[in-house]
């Protein structure tokens, strides 16, 4: 239940979040436009709306994979969607980190 | 069925209201655009981590390489698909006034086109060197 709707606030999150990924791609043709992006991207601000964006992208995607588990009919056991619940909540945080620790140890810290 | 309160048929009286011919294609395209986006995404963040602190110009080369630009089309076309769908159907089970749930729907076209092509054209524009 608290799953199902955390995989429609997540989606709900990514859709305005798609914004920063035409932002990017078009602020990459010239140097001042991606000047801009980055020193919003290295910001604290702009790296706790990356870091929520990335756990919404993770949480969002293995809830997706929940789902696509049940449209095949399995799953559907009390033990099972205890298990689905928890691995995708455990597993989106776990995701999460492990890239933003790949992330940071690219770029550093927050300028 | 309890009982009869009309001599007509249940079938009858839905006849005219218009064929469910189409009537899981948003279920479908939903269903098939979420399997794309499992190895699109992937791909993504990886080019996404790889690019990284990098500068300008690395990062402006990377994405417009053939392969690394195709991979974004696709990852674009395919999550605006699955948004706009996902989106249509929180604003139907949420908003059930007619006209702020009409408009509703058509923004949220609108707004999965334009950062679709808004993305799409960035990639783009990076491959082709313009």
């Amino acid at each position: 239940m608290m799953m199902s709707i955390m995989h429609r606030i997540t989606g709900f999150g990514l859709y305005f979040g798609t914004v920063l990924l035409a932002w990017w791609v078009n602020a990459a043709a010239n140097p001042n436009g991606y000047a801009r992006f980055q020193s919003f991207a290295g910001s604290w601000i702009g790296r706790f709306i990356l870091f929520g964006y990335t756990w919404a992208l993770i949480h969002h995607a293995l809830g997706g994979l929940r789902h696509l588990i049940w449209d095949t009919g399995h799953g559907f056991g009390p033990s099972e969607r205890e298990w689905l619940a928890a691995a995708n909540l455990i597993g989106s945080i776990t995701i999460t980190l492990i890239l933003w620790i790949v992330g940071l140890l690219a770029v550093g810290g927050p300028q | 069925m309890t009982e009869l309160k009309h001599i007509r048929t249940p079938l009858a009286r839905v006849r005219g209201f218009g064929s469910a011919k189409s009537g899981t294609t948003a279920f479908w395209h939903q269903r098939v655009t979420a399997i794309a986006n499992i190895p699109l995404t992937i791909a993504a963040v990886f080019i996404v981590i790889t690019l990284l602190g990098r500068n300008q110009p690395a990062v402006a080369q990377t994405l417009g390489s053939p392969t690394v630009a195709v991979i974004m089309l696709l990852f674009i076309a395919s999550i605006t698909a699955h948004m706009r769908i996902g989106m249509q159907v929180i604003i139907e089970d949420y908003v059930h006034d007619d006209l702020a749930k009409l408009t509703l729907i058509v923004a949220n076209s609108f707004f999965a086109a334009a950062v679709g092509l808004i993305s799409a054209y960035g990639v783009l524009k990076l491959s082709f060197g313009l």
